[in-house]
């Protein structure tokens, strides 16, 4: 509540703008951003941990990574951020806006952005390349929610859709050869027919949240 | 093929000859009834009990030589009649398809309606009063099994993920649909004159909510053939089912009341009533009748062969039991199949699960015929009575609203939808809006003492019937071609996709969680939770309540994938077109330890393996080889290697010998087995398995080694049950497990072998006994 508040109309337009959100839905977001915050200037991870609906999610470690992986900011850097801004919240969640209609070309930009994300997502050391090691601990934390199953179930899962992967991308491989991992292309062409562009998406609405029951 | 010579085929002269037969049947059995229609009373008694009925007065009776042949057709004359009418539909066809030019150019529909027209035709010429479609058997025979099919293979995530727009274009698309028409037609009425005038405004209303709403069966019957893309389908069969509750509403009111003669305020309020109470009321029976019949099939671990007969029975009763109390049936249907199945299909066995499907495809399929078949017949035999102007004015005052709602609707839904509609998808919205047998049905019903226009209402239904069938149903398919509408993608769904999309639920939940609001994703998550915890756990049996959803799908995959196997008659490669020589082992990170001798040695040994699996389990080597090398090279302990080679050696032994004891009906013990390979099952399987539990088994397809790893001495004549009922059931594939330690295994093998000689005597020393030879040279 004070340097940040300078200006903040101003803000909010050159955000939207940015972003592609309303400047009523920047509003909100601006709200629920304090709100989570109890009125700092910055979010970080125990904010977002203490959200109860999210604790019941399997994945939500990697959705909370997400929010402070610096690759998701546009920035051509890499590594983690400690906390972020309202900027780089309102950025994150810009992967979630639902795409005005717009020509093919734009659209399958909007499917690589999206697709980027998800790739960011799985991929955490940052190297480009999604190991089986990395698909694996994908896997395992899908399937975290159920205590039955073991770390082998998830290993054959993860080994086999690992094995399609590749069997669909390359094609061909001698015995001797290793197969890295997915590199993003092999990742947009595996997911080519899932039709990331309009299922990847949460509806902002341009109502206030702040009057609904936000599940803290 | 050329349809000249499709024509000549023999198989079409077949059936045609048959089809020509059936028919002269038809038409001829009905011939005596025109006798005996006449005397019905004579007819009960005709078997010849005369005699008994007088023992006082026999003077009169004379005796007659024995009969040795008779003929009496009266006593059999109702099943006989029905079939014979299945059969011609049938026999209709597969006529259809096997000229292949017609098929394509005319649906199905169409030309069934052409034959039933035929045949109509000629019953008349005989003389004698066609079968008109009786309202009664239409809604209690012939309609409920479409309804059950359509309901039970229901996509629920498309249905809804867009059940806000079907819901807009089912209730309110009708009710602006039934006011425009009934409206219209009344204007035109009262500007015609004297021959209209005496159709009041309730008479034409009803008219118009008859006539307006989408029917389910000419949908199908026209959609399954262009194969659409899922979205549009799914809209416009979503509006043909849920617009029933509508039509059922509109239909009652406007008949109760026409007799009165007006309608005031308070019957439209209860009218609105009523309609949430039909379609809530037939949700709500339909839902309790699934989860009956999901509970109960979590019971029938021990008689598996009636398990789709409860599928059907239950159904069949919400059906019922909806109509008892003038709910909607249809959508009592609906949501009995749609709330059952998951329960259902975790419950039974492979083969209830194909039995129900083709049963449903099977009747869905024939009553769909009939239905078409039976129009055609009525239009011949009903009373017509033909006005122009009513007639046409219909025809253009349903096309013009059907437009001008699917515009209009659109244009509002798209405010509120993410993938927004495009004028195409519009259009073949509209295109799609085709009328049936369902509203010829209804105007059958009125009575006509109270509607005296009800001829008039016939014949303009039926053109109007015609009218989409024919020519909407005809060119809606090259339409589809030039309009480039997105057809649907006959891709299988990978596993990949199966993870992310879970993945993508998750995380979208997590999205809004973080924003904070309630939005659909929160939902079904909040759903799916309260579905994993509380009613999984009631409805399914045993353990596969807990299974998630990921390995539901990967064992579903595996299964297809091992049927697929099969019946491509064994062949070495797999029928997909993944010919791709990625395995394993490219994926699998190298581990250093690993650099030594084994991997030249496993090379080697992997062809060997190869060789001797191939002979007799054909099936299986390429599933070897995509999902189980790694277990074949990283085998940590070299010694166990040769165990190893031990062990598919006399498995394989096992698995010849079992293959002659086929002929026999063994009833397998019941061992505990894997999930996967109780699920993996294609022979037989009528008796409960006990499931372990998934920790201690890896869901990939295995090789079960003759004896499991249990140590204690088992009976010799157990063992070999045992023994002989895991490979046996195993056909669809074999599995390997991740050795378990060595140690036990070395105790093992010399056991194995006195035991496996005693098997050899007990079991009939077929012709394998020779062939266990030709492996000698693989031990080392």
């Amino acid at each position: 509540m004070g340097a940040s508040q300078s200006g903040p109309v101003h803000m909010f337009q050159d955000l939207a703008h940015k972003t592609g959100f309303s400047t009523e839905q920047i509003k909100n977001l601006h709200n629920r951003f304090m709100y989570l915050t109890q009125d700092e200037d910055t979010l970080r991870r125990e904010h977002l941990e203490n959200i109860s609906n999210l604790a019941l999610n399997p994945i939500r470690r990697q959705i909370i990574e997400a929010f402070f992986d610096k690759r998701n900011m546009g920035e051509k850097e890499r590594g983690c951020l400690q906390e972020i801004g309202f900027e780089e919240f309102v950025t994150v969640l810009s992967f979630f806006r639902p795409p005005k209609p717009r020509t093919a070309d734009e659209m399958k930009n909007i499917k690589k952005e999206k697709l980027r994300f998800l790739f960011n997502m799985h991929d955490t050391d940052n190297d480009g390349i999604i190991t089986l090691d990395e698909y694996r601990h994908v896997v395992e934390e899908l399937l975290s929610s159920y205590e039955t199953i073991g770390a082998e179930t998830a290993k054959a899962i993860s080994d086999a859709a690992m094995l399609e992967v590749a069997s669909v991308t390359v094609g061909q491989m001698g015995p001797g050869e290793f197969y890295e991992g997915i590199t993003f292309e092999q990742f947009m062409q595996i997911l080519k027919d899932v039709e990331i562009e309009t299922k990847m998406n949460i509806h902002f609405w341009n109502l206030d949240t702040r009057t609904m029951q936000c599940g803290k | 093929r050329d349809w000249r010579t499709g024509c000549f085929d023999e198989e079409c002269f077949g059936v045609l000859k048959m089809f020509i037969l059936v028919l002269g049947l038809l038409v001829g059995s009905l011939m005596p009834l025109g006798g005996a229609a006449s005397s019905p009373d004579t007819g009960t008694g005709h078997g010849g009990s005369h005699g008994n009925k007088n023992p006082g007065n026999g003077t009169t009776y004379s005796k007659k030589p024995f009969p040795v042949l008779s003929f009496d057709y009266e006593h059999v004359r109702l099943p006989f009649e029905i079939s014979l009418w299945v059969l011609l539909a049938s026999l209709m066809k597969l006529g259809f398809h096997l000229i292949p030019r017609v098929s394509s150019i005319v649906p199905e529909s169409c030309l069934l309606i052409v034959v039933g027209l035929l045949v109509g035709g000629l019953i008349k010429m005989v003389g004698e009063d066609p079968p008109v479609l009786e309202s009664k058997i239409f809604f209690f025979y012939l309609l409920p099994p479409i309804i059950l099919d359509a309901g039970y293979f229901m996509p629920i995530r498309q249905f809804t993920e867009n059940l806000g727009t079907i819901l807009m274009f089912a209730v309110v698309g009708t009710l602006w649909n039934s006011f425009f028409v009934g409206g219209l037609l009344y204007g035109v009425c009262q500007l015609e004159g004297h021959k209209l005038a005496y159709v009041d405004l309730l008479s034409c209303l009803l008219f118009g909510s008859i006539i307006s709403a989408v029917d389910p069966v000419a949908v199908l019957a026209v959609f399954e053939e262009i194969h659409i893309n899922e979205l549009l389908h799914i809209l416009v069969f979503g509006e043909s089912l849920l617009n029933d509750a509508v039509t059922v509403v509109l239909y009652h009111l406007f008949e109760e009341y026409s007799s009165v003669g007006s309608i005031t305020f308070m019957d439209v309020f209860l009218g609105i009533v009523c309609f949430l109470v039909v379609s809530l009321g037939g949700i709500v029976v339909g839902a309790i009748y699934g989860i009956l019949a999901a509970f109960t099939s979590r019971f029938t671990s021990h008689t598996r062969v009636i398990e789709p007969l409860f599928v059907f029975v239950y159904s069949y009763m919400a059906y019922l039991s909806a109509e008892v109390f003038h709910l909607s049936g249809i959508m009592a249907l609906i949501a009995c199949g749609a709330v059952m199945r998951p329960y259902v299909e975790a419950n039974i066995s492979h083969k209830s699960h194909t039995t129900i499907k083709y049963f449903l495809k099977m009747w869905s399929s024939v009553s769909d015929t009939l239905i078409f078949i039976f129009l055609g017949v009525s239009t011949v035999a009903g009373p017509h009575q033909w006005n122009w102007t009513f007639v046409v004015a219909t025809v253009i005052f349903c096309l013009v609203a059907r437009v001008l709602g699917v515009v209009g609707l659109t244009f509002v839904i798209n405010k509120f939808r993410i993938v927004k509609l495009t004028s195409k998808d519009q259009f073949i919205i509209a295109y799609g809006g085709l009328r049936g047998a369902i509203a010829f049905s209804l105007v059958y019903l009125l009575n006509p003492k109270h509607f005296p226009m009800r001829n008039m209402f016939l014949t303009a239904i039926i053109t109007v019937i015609f009218f989409t069938v024919f020519v909407q149903g005809m060119t809606i398919r090259p339409l589809v071609d030039l309009l480039a509408v997105k057809k649907k993608q006959e891709t299988k769904r990978s596993i990949n996709e199966e993870i992310h999309t879970q993945f993508l639920d998750h995380l979208l939940t997590g999205i809004e969680d973080i924003c904070g609001h309630y939005g659909h994703h929160h939902w079904k998550d909040k759903l799916n939770r309260f579905n994993k915890k509380y009613v999984k756990k009631c409805l399914i049996a045993g353990e596969r309540s807990k299974e998630p959803q990921l390995i539901a799908f990967y064992h579903k995959m595996e299964m297809k994938q091992a049927i697929e196997l099969v019946e491509s008659g064994g062949g070495a490669k797999l029928p997909s077109a993944l010919p791709s020589t990625v395995s394993m082992q490219n994926i699998q990170p190298k581990k250093p330890s690993q650099d030594r001798a084994l991997p030249q040695l496993s090379k080697a040994r992997e062809e060997e393996i190869r060789k001797i699996l191939r002979t007799n389990l054909q099936r299986t080597r390429q599933r070897l080889r995509s999902y189980n090398r790694h277990t074949l090279i990283a085998d940590p302990y070299e010694d166990g290697w040769n165990e190893m080679l031990l062990k598919r050696k006399k498995m394989k032994e096992l698995e010849k010998k079992i293959s002659q004891m086929n002929n026999y009906l063994t009833v397998p013990a019941p061992p505990p087995d894997s999930p996967t390979i109780t699920r993996a099952r294609l022979a037989s399987d009528p008796q409960a398995w006990g499931l372990k539990s998934v920790t201690e088994s890896i869901p990939t397809i295995k090789v079960d080694l003759a004896s499991p790893q249990s140590p204690e001495s088992v009976n010799v004549v157990d063992e070999f049950s045992k023994k002989g009922s895991q490979p046996k059931e195993e056909e669809g594939g074999l599995t390997m497990k991740v050795p378990s330690p060595a140690k036990q295994r070395k105790d093992k093998t010399p056991d194995e072998e006195p035991q496996q000689r005693l098997m050899r005597c007990l079991s009939d020393p077929g012709p394998a006994a020779e062939e266990e030879d030709e492996d000698e040279p693989f031990l080392p």
